[in-house]
């Protein structure tokens, strides 16, 4: 355990103490107390930009299970460097923002403190664990306090529903992404990232390469909400504000990202993977912003921009994993994709967080967050409004802020995909940057659509359930932190690109660089006259004018929610599921006994008599058999003849007299073939039993028990197969003797070692004891069952 | 020659044990498949008793008077039954 480790999992001691502050310090908001802890693993992370900007990766290693290769590794290097700070440092945000947005007269805040410390133990384990099988147990962390923050307002159907679909598709991604892990494990022979990025160019030709890359990725998109499994994100807004900025814009939506990213040197030597990721992305950055401008909640459009621009960020890691391919780096041409992902995932998690955090005010002072009864705050509002605007033009892309610069290098890095000559990308490629081209479009317009039928407009003081005015300050700091932020990094973009876009270049895209030379970052906001200049201007000019004509053009939605709904899919699936399972449950779980008994036989003539047939094992041998006497076949005839009697009688008294009749025959066949105490016993129980069948049959109700046994037809076939089944089995295994008994040591020891002259006896008492003392547990145990079933009658007495 | 004579003779109980299952079989009334019952009990006792001539052993002197008994026993419970209805009575005083 090293400092590093500890502060992995302070959040998680800070947990435990949460219900103490909660319980003891009530007139406090709980949040105060969590606050320093962001803060201090903020500034204790910010250290590690020393290191890693020199290429410096630091290792810790804690064993947890060595047996089995397993061990709590802990590696800082560019990219996980970067995460960290994300979490730690809008962790401290909306802590802060929290304390002022959760009430603590009417709100539980320890549960909610306690999910959220463990979802940011969770997701800096995420992005810090060297070992994948401790990067999935965070991983699945990571979901499960997700599941909780959502599910927050349990008392509300809406979030228990997001809460759960959430679960499933999160889940469902992680469970594959461990599969994943165990093909890499068995590929490679370890756990560790690090080594596993070592042997990358051995195991491209393995069997098991595309599985593992397929599991990986369906772990990440469903984490990173990309198409078609964004449907829980949307869902996922019924989390309180705060959540809704931490989770699901800045942090966790990115733990697929972040694995994208770092697997990308595994992976990526291959096609497939630059096609699936980039391909996936740019359709979810498409769908994203299109679905986006047709929401009508602030939280729904921001669901959706987050869903578009994490497809962005993908399709962007894709592109980038095809410089690759080519060895000599001769200039930023071909890294500069990746350059871009990075860069706006830093941008998108300033600008998105400061967003959301917008909406939570505007939901906070207005009561509402549905656009249709919002419309002028501007003049209630001007602080909340100067950071929307700054917030929505970052995002739509628009100068001076940093979006336009991440955008301008997201449309280079598209338009580049156009002179890639690897991996078929000159067919389809230049389809990316047309669809990137279009999604930008949209992403202006609803863009536009949250600011302006947000604060301009007419005001419509009788929609809104609360007299609307600007917020407290301590709502403001944290939106105002990051959109200063936003302005910052939009004017100086060169304080972020040695010490933390190009160290985690250095890790996305490993073996590039040679011996003491750096990614050369450099963005600026003026390219000169160039292709992506004017495909910004045509967005803004395009946009502007759907924006102003959206009445004639929203019946386009219409068409495209009926038919295209996934939410509908992923419904009926679920329900397809739960009533397909239950219908099949119900055909054949019927409660019979007598279908249990069909199937039990069924699957046992079925299983003994394919396994006779295809081992071969069917063999007869008559060189061990002894002379068939007289009264042995008579014994038989008596036997057969009672029987088969038994199935065509009238009366059940006389099945009953019949049964006792073939025991007596048993006990006969004991006498023939020379077991006296076999045949004492037997005479004994069957008369008992016999007895017992009769105080049975007196006691039925009158008139059911005249009446002949039915005829079924699959009953006789089944009976017919198990008897012939078990003859064959007895007659092979008869015929087929492996070794001689051993009761040759008994009749030579009965007497001079047990001192006993019946030898069955003495192996009941003696050589076998054991048997007998629990066969005598057995009959004492029914006896006593016996006695209490006769004597409680517990029910009866309740009922009566 | 006794084990000729002692083989015909379980041949004849045989082919009369049979003669008694098909009364058991057929046998119109529960009575009559009670005396069958009761008849094929001592009969049992003779097959026995003949076969431990053929096997030359007194193991199974035991379960002759076992048989005995239990044809008995068998035989007057079932008639009990069949007259009274119950077997075991619980008020004695009748």
């Amino acid at each position: 355990m090293s400092l590093l480790h500890l502060a992995i999992i302070s959040p998680l001691l800070l947990a435990l103490l949460v219900p103490i502050f909660y319980r003891y310090f009530r007139q406090i908001h709980t949040g105060w107390f969590l606050l320093p802890l962001p803060i201090l693993l903020f500034i204790y992370f910010l250290q590690f930009i020393s290191h890693t900007k020199n290429g410096e990766v630091i290792t810790e290693t804690a064993p947890w299970i060595p047996s089995f290769g397993v061990d709590f590794a802990v590696r800082i290097d560019g990219l996980g460097l970067l995460f960290a700070l994300l979490i730690t440092g809008i962790g401290s945000l909306v802590v802060l923002y929290s304390v002022y947005y959760l009430s603590k007269e009417h709100e539980k805040l320890n549960t909610f403190y306690i999910y959220l410390l463990l979802f940011m133990t969770a997701m800096l384990g995420v992005v810090l664990s060297d070992n994948l099988i401790v990067l999935y147990a965070f991983w699945e962390l990571t979901s499960f306090s997700s599941f909780l923050l959502i599910g927050y307002w349990y008392h509300r159907e809406r979030s228990r529903y997001g809460a759960q679909k959430s679960m499933i598709i999160t889940v469902l991604g992680g469970l594959s992404m461990l599969g994943g892990i165990l093909l890499l494990h068995i590929m490679t022979g370890t756990f560790n990232i690090s080594e596993i990025i070592l042997q990358s160019g051995d195991i491209v030709n393995h069997v098991l390469f595309i599985p593992a890359m397929l599991c990986f990725l369906l772990g990440a998109f469903t984490k990173s909400a990309q198409f078609p499994f964004h449907i829980w994100l949307p869902d996922a807004m019924e989390a309180p504000t705060p959540v809704s900025a931490y989770l699901h814009s800045a942090t966790m939506v990115k733990a697929g990202i972040y694995l994208v990213a770092r697997m990308t040197p595994v992976f990526a030597h291959d096609g497939i993977w630059i096609w699936l990721v980039a391909g996936f992305g740019i359709v979810t950055l498409f769908w994203g912003s299109f679905s986006a401008v047709k929401q009508t909640d602030l939280k729904g459009i921001l669901a959706f921009s987050t869903v578009s621009q994490l497809g962005m960020i993908m399709s962007l890691l894709g592109i980038g994993a095809a410089a690759l391919h080519y060895p000599q780096l001769d200039d930023s041409f071909y890294t500069v994709a990746t350059t871009a992902a990075v860069f706006h995932l830093v941008n998108h998690a300033t600008f998105k967080g400061s967003l959301f955090m917008v909406a939570g005010i505007i939901d906070h002072e207005t009561g509402t967050r549905d656009i249709r009864r919002l419309g002028g705050l501007m003049n209630f509002m001007p602080i909340t409004f100067t950071l929307a605007i700054i917030g929505t033009f970052s995002m739509a892309g628009i100068p001076p802020f940093n979006g336009f610069l991440s955008k301008e290098m997201f449309f280079t890095g598209m338009v580049r995909v156009l002179e890639m000559d690897i991996f078929n990308l000159e067919t389809w490629g230049f389809l990316f940057p047309v669809i990137a081209w279009i999604a930008s479009v949209f992403t202006f317009i609803y863009s536009m659509v949250l600011l302006f039928k947000t604060f301009t407009g007419k005001h419509q003081p009788d929609k809104l359930p609360k007299t609307p005015h600007e917020a407290p300050i301590g709502l403001l700091i944290s939106p105002i932190i990051l959109a200063s932020l936003v302005i910052v990094f939009g004017f100086f973009p060169n304080i972020l690109s040695h010490n933390i876009i190009s160290p985690a270049m250095e890790s996305i895209l490993p073996g590039l660089l040679v011996e003491g030379q750096a990614f050369d970052v450099h963005i600026y906001f003026w390219h000169g006259f160039t292709v992506e200049l004017f495909m910004t201007i045509g967005v803004i000019a395009l946009g502007t004018l759907l924006y102003f004509t959206y009445p004639k053009w929203s019946r386009v939605y219409g068409i495209f929610t009926e038919r295209f709904s996934l939410n509908r899919a992923y419904d009926s699936l679920i329900e397809n599921s739960q009533t397909g399972s239950y219908n099949f449950t119900k055909t054949y779980m019927n409660g019979s006994i007598r279908t249990y008994l069909v199937y039990i036989f069924s699957f046992f003539v079925f299983i003994l008599s394919v396994s006779l047939v295809a081992k071969n094992a069917f063999v007869y041998d008559t060189s061990n058999v002894s002379q068939i006497r007289i009264y042995e076949i008579i014994i038989v005839l008596i036997m057969a003849i009672a029987s088969v009697t038994i199935l065509f009688a009238k009366s059940r008294l006389t099945a009953i007299i019949l049964l006792g009749a073939v025991g007596y025959s048993v006990a006969l066949f004991f006498v023939v073939f020379r077991a006296p105490d076999l045949a004492l016993t037997q005479l004994v129980i069957e008369t008992v039993s016999v007895a017992l069948f009769l105080l049975c049959f007196y006691h039925l109700p009158k008139k059911r028990h005249e009446e002949r046994m039915s005829f079924k037809l699959t009953n006789l076939l089944i009976s017919i197969a198990v008897g012939a089944v078990f003859t064959l089995i007895a007659l092979s295994a008869h015929s087929s003797k492996f070794f001689e008994p051993i009761s040759q040591y008994y009749v030579e020891n009965t007497y001079e070692k047990a001192a006993g002259k019946n030898m069955v006896n003495v192996i009941l008492v003696d050589f076998r004891g054991f048997d007998t003392l629990f066969e005598i547990c057995v009959l004492g145990i029914a006896a006593l069952g016996i006695y209490a079933m006769i004597k409680l009658r517990m029910t009866r007495g309740k009922e009566g | 020659m006794l084990e000729t004579v002692v083989q015909f003779a379980l041949l004849c109980i045989a082919i009369a044990m049979l003669g008694l299952i098909y009364r058991l079989v057929k046998g119109p009334t529960v009575p009559d498949r009670v005396v069958a019952l009761d008849a094929l009990g001592i009969n049992l006792i003779a097959v026995i008793a003949l076969v431990s001539i053929i096997l030359k052993t007194n193991a199974f002197l035991e379960i002759i008077l076992l048989i005995g008994i239990l044809a008995f026993i068998g035989t007057v419970a079932f008639s009990k039954y069949l007259e009274k209805g119950v077997i075991i009575e619980r008020e004695r005083n009748s």
